[in-house]
């Protein structure tokens, strides 16, 4: 899928959170997705930056504005090397949690995402990507 | 650190959250607002939200825990103005708030607000009128 | 035989440019381009002179590699016509003939430079239709991209024009549904309904689907959804009409609509004229005049 444009920031703080937070918007209002998709996939993307930094110990995301055709979407990748999850499909179920949150991290932000994907090694890290399309 | 400011007007405490809060910010309003209602004895907490672009699950759990905390310290909260946009994202999250109460704007809020006082206010004055 | 039909093809096109457009433009002209009077003889003139130019330039610079950014003009050129047709109201054949049309010129042309050297000939004309087509499949792509435009805009006019929100009262709205309702639609619906009740500072909203004829459980769910959103937001929610057979289907389902409901808009609407504080009452003198 042809990438047009990379941008990648750092999550080390919760201001970092913040940050992500609006570098998302910047990405979601260039490529036109509208109010609700726009919410839609800063939300997405508050939920899993702060999953990086209170349960991976920090990391970086990568925001990729792809094209297809007419179609312009959206990719955030999480990336960390913190304990990783040992029971991804437990780890999306909702209302689970490890740390203090309401456990809806994993699974809100696949619900609300059109594309969602994880990938995590105890002991290396955790890779969560999702994509939202026009 | 910065805080988000708390008025106050008659019983009521009145929040407007303006900025893009990050989590620390968003618990220490947690923190002010219950000792406010301790302190004050505010019946009423109105939280403005209408310029909150988003309310993720991180916010939406300090609004229902300050919506916990005032309804054991005897206060009502009530969250106004939340754009469609942020309600939608709610419910997809799984987020729905069933316990706080909310209304369109600050108008309607402070209504229910006095609504709500002034039951209680009527059945004080019963009860005072009961024990004459 | 390993004859560079592609430096043949690039010399015919630069020595017979003139030659080839006047040949060409009288074969565009008699395949009726101008018959339907949706294009101007000067506009096709130059159109004819400008995807010349440009593939003369592009065969100069990069061969026959139609990719490559020496073509990047004769493409954009290409892609304009084509999507401008479309909008004109042209068909795809039209469209793609007025490329491939090109073919007979230049093979001509190429008879007429290279006759003598039938190796020469051969690989030109060889070049030119492998050329000529890949340029024509373009522009079937670009024709093709501007009629899923415009179905894409004309769904998304169809959505917002079959969800209206009415105002019924101050504070008081529905939103009669008709209709299948699907995912999509029902995504436009609830936005529509959410900022209908921002505008309006709505206390009130009913839904009624007396039109709506099935109710599936996930139609039940983007229902539900709606409802909590308003909900979030301040403003209560009567979900009115619901037909003895989809409350029948839901309950199979396993659905449970857990909203205020009400079998007629009339009741919702009376319902919701209680609840914002209003009584409706028959005029007294109505019933019985009274003699003066």
């Amino acid at each position: 899928m042809p990438v047009t444009t990379t941008e990648v920031l750092p999550i080390r703080t919760s201001d970092d959170v913040v940050r992500v937070r609006q570098a998302v918007r910047v990405r979601a209002v260039g490529i036109g997705l509208g109010l609700v998709d726009q919410t839609k996939i800063i939300t997405a993307a508050s939920e899993l930056a702060r999953n990086t930094l209170d349960y991976g110990g920090g990391g970086e995301v990568r925001l990729d504005v792809m094209q297809e055709g007419a179609r312009r979407g959206l990719r955030l990748s999480f990336v960390d090397q913190g304990p990783g999850i040992p029971d991804i499909a437990r780890a999306l179920t909702d209302h689970y949690t490890t740390g203090g949150g309401l456990g809806l991290g994993l699974g809100g932000a696949k619900r609300l995402s059109n594309e969602f994907h994880i990938e995590s090694t105890p002991g290396v890290g955790t890779r969560v990507t999702i994509a939202r399309w026009k | 650190m910065d805080r988000i400011p708390i008025l106050k007007l008659g019983g009521v405490l009145i929040v407007t959250i303006q900025v893009d809060m990050h989590d620390r910010l968003a618990l220490a309003l947690e923190e002010d607002l219950t000792a406010r209602i301790a302190g004050t004895g505010a019946r009423g907490v109105l939280i403005e939200i209408s310029a909150l672009e988003i309310v993720d699950s991180f916010i939406g759990r300090m609004l229902d825990n300050i919506a916990a905390i005032s309804r054991v310290l005897d206060a009502e909260t009530v969250v106004a103005g939340m754009r469609p946009a942020v309600a939608i994202t709610l419910v997809e999250l799984g987020l729905e708030l069933t316990g706080i109460r909310t209304a369109l704007n600050v108008e309607r809020g402070l209504a229910m607000i006095r609504d709500r006082l002034a039951e209680d206010d009527d059945l004080e004055s019963a009860r005072a009128r009961h024990d004459d | 035989m390993a004859v560079d039909g592609t430096a043949a093809l690039t010399q015919t096109v630069a020595a017979e440019e003139a030659g080839i457009r006047a040949a060409w433009l009288a074969l565009l002209k008699a395949g009726g381009s101008l018959q339907t009077g949706r294009i101007r003889e000067a506009e096709l003139d130059t159109q004819a002179r400008t995807v010349l130019e440009q593939l003369r330039d592009g065969l100069a610079a990069a061969g026959t590699d139609v990719r490559a950014d020496a073509y990047a003009a004769l493409r954009d050129t290409l892609s304009e016509i084509s999507r401008s047709r479309a909008i004109q109201g042209f068909t795809p054949t039209d469209t793609a003939n007025f490329v491939f049309s090109l073919k007979e010129p230049v093979f001509a042309a190429i008879d007429r430079t290279h006759g003598g050297d039938p190796a020469a000939a051969t690989g030109g004309t060889w070049a030119a239709s492998h050329l000529l087509d890949a340029l024509g499949l373009h522009t079937m792509e670009v024709f093709l991209a501007g009629r899923e435009e415009v179905i894409g805009r004309q769904g998304q006019e169809i959505a917002e024009l079959s969800t209206p929100v009415v105002r019924l009262w101050d504070g008081i709205l529905a939103l009669p549904l008709i209709g299948t309702l699907d995912s999509a639609r029902t995504g436009v619906v609830m936005e529509n309904l959410l900022q209908a009740i921002v505008d309006e500072e709505a206390e009130i909203a009913i839904i009624d689907i007396t039109g709506v004829p099935t109710v599936d459980t996930l139609v039940a769910q983007h229902l539900l959804k709606a409802i909590a959103a308003a909900r979030l937001m301040g403003a209560d929610c009567i979900v009115s009409g619901i037909r003895p057979q989809i409350a029948q289907t839901m309950v199979h389902l396993g659905v449970e609509l857990n909203v205020v409901s009400k079998s007629t808009l009339a009741d919702a609407f009376a319902l919701a004229l209680k609840r914002t504080g209003r009584i409706v009452t028959r005029r007294q003198s109505a019933l019985s005049p009274t003699a003066s």
